[in-house]
């Protein structure tokens, strides 16, 4: 199988953020987003599986000058996949997600997705209204994903077919509480994170 | 409103959707979702009509659970309408409520209860209350149509200002039993 290193993939969407704004589903995808660097913009999960790109339209609803960004898995979007209607009822312009499709849910066992049965995730969202979807399976086509994510108008969907392997665990600060508040203030200024 | 309940005596009808609205205007809620119940016929359109508010429709109650926690680190407020079947929905996203402390408002439309003419509605809409105190969900409970404004912005309060989950829960003696009786 031709993949992609998930971690390069997300060091390079990742590197010279700017002002992006990243929210990371479960698992892995989190990992990935905290092995490029841990950072007070990225809300990691480590739970509420399913509910990434539902927090990505939230945020992406309430800050339209912002990019979005949602780097999640397969397993957590295909338990969130209702979320890719609700995103195409609203469709913001600002939003976009990548999925990291190893077709496995990595931390229970490896066991196989839907999505190793054949189910397109990058179909689902073409159908439910998003301005660009793809499914990427080429180094050489990162470049183009980045540049869509931080100037294209979206919503947009990446399927990036990735490698099933399994890497260090690069863990993010576990305190939700704590990483809400770091958002904020980050995003909304001092004295924000507890109005 | 005005409506006659007998040939002598006018009385106001208070339009308690209208109350709740107001009371998520003047609480500068902006992002309203919601899976459709006809107890919420009235705010979801008053909501639509609202040039402040975003109305977003969802698939599934937990998906409202998501945006209003993206709302939040976004710096906006967001209201999550529901009817109870919808409860059980809810419980694993939750989590987000009880670890991270994102204000939550569920505003609730209750079934099952006195009076009820659809018996599957009975099991979910009588473990409401309980569900979501097992899931760190504070109740209010909204019975009478005069007391929609108060409660309504108690509950808001409650959300943003103590940065709680909390559900309000109209009871079904509020909105009415649905009849299933062909309409005329």
């Amino acid at each position: 199988m031709k993949a992609l290193n998930r971690r390069e993939v997300v060091a390079s969407l990742l590197e010279r953020r700017d002002g992006l704004l990243v929210v990371a589903g479960l698992g892995s995808a989190a990992w990935d987003c905290t092995a490029a660097g841990d950072h007070p913009l990225t809300f990691p999960l480590w739970g509420a599986m399913g509910s990434a790109a539902m927090i990505g339209l939230g945020l992406a609803l309430a800050q339209p000058k912002r990019r979005v960004l949602v780097v999640t898995g397969d397993g957590e979007m295909l338990m969130g996949l209702g979320s890719l209607a609700t995103i195409g009822v609203r469709r913001p312009g600002n939003l976009s997600i990548v999925v990291l499709d190893n077709e496995r849910y990595g931390e229970t066992g490896m066991q196989k997705t839907h999505t190793a049965y054949g189910t397109d995730l990058a179909a689902v969202a073409s159908a439910c209204g998003f301005a660009d979807s793809r499914t990427i399976r080429r180094n050489t086509e990162i470049a183009a994903v980045r540049s869509s994510i931080y100037r294209g108008r979206g919503p947009l969907f990446f399927q990036v077919k990735v490698k099933r392997d399994s890497l260090p665990l690069a863990l993010p600060p576990r305190d939700g509480a704590h990483l809400k508040h770091r958002f904020r203030e980050a995003l909304l200024g001092k004295g924000a994170a507890a109005q | 409103m005005r409506e006659r309940t007998s040939k002598t005596r006018p009385v106001e009808v208070i339009d308690w959707p209208a109350a709740i609205h107001n009371a998520l205007k003047s609480q500068r809620v902006r992002q309203v979702s919601y899976v459709p119940d006809a107890g919420h016929k009235r705010l979801i359109e008053l909501c639509h009509a609202d040039r402040n508010m975003t109305t977003v429709p969802l698939t599934t109650e937990e998906e409202g659970i998501g945006l209003a926690a993206g709302a939040w680190l976004g710096g906006e407020r967001a209201a999550l309408l529901m009817q109870s079947s919808g409860v059980g929905n809810c419980v694993n996203a939750l989590t987000l409520a009880a670890t991270c402390g994102f204000p939550l408002l569920m505003l609730v439309t209750m079934r099952g209860e006195a009076g009820e003419r659809n018996p599957w509605q009975v099991p979910m809409g009588q473990a409401v209350p309980e569900a979501l105190r097992l899931g760190g969900v504070r109740t209010l409970r909204l019975g009478r149509a005069e007391e929609a404004s108060a409660v309504a912005n108690t509950a808001a309060k409650v959300a943003f200002e103590e940065q709680s989950a909390v559900a309000l829960l109209i009871s079904q003696q509020l909105i009415g039993v649905k009849s299933f009786e062909e309409k005329r």
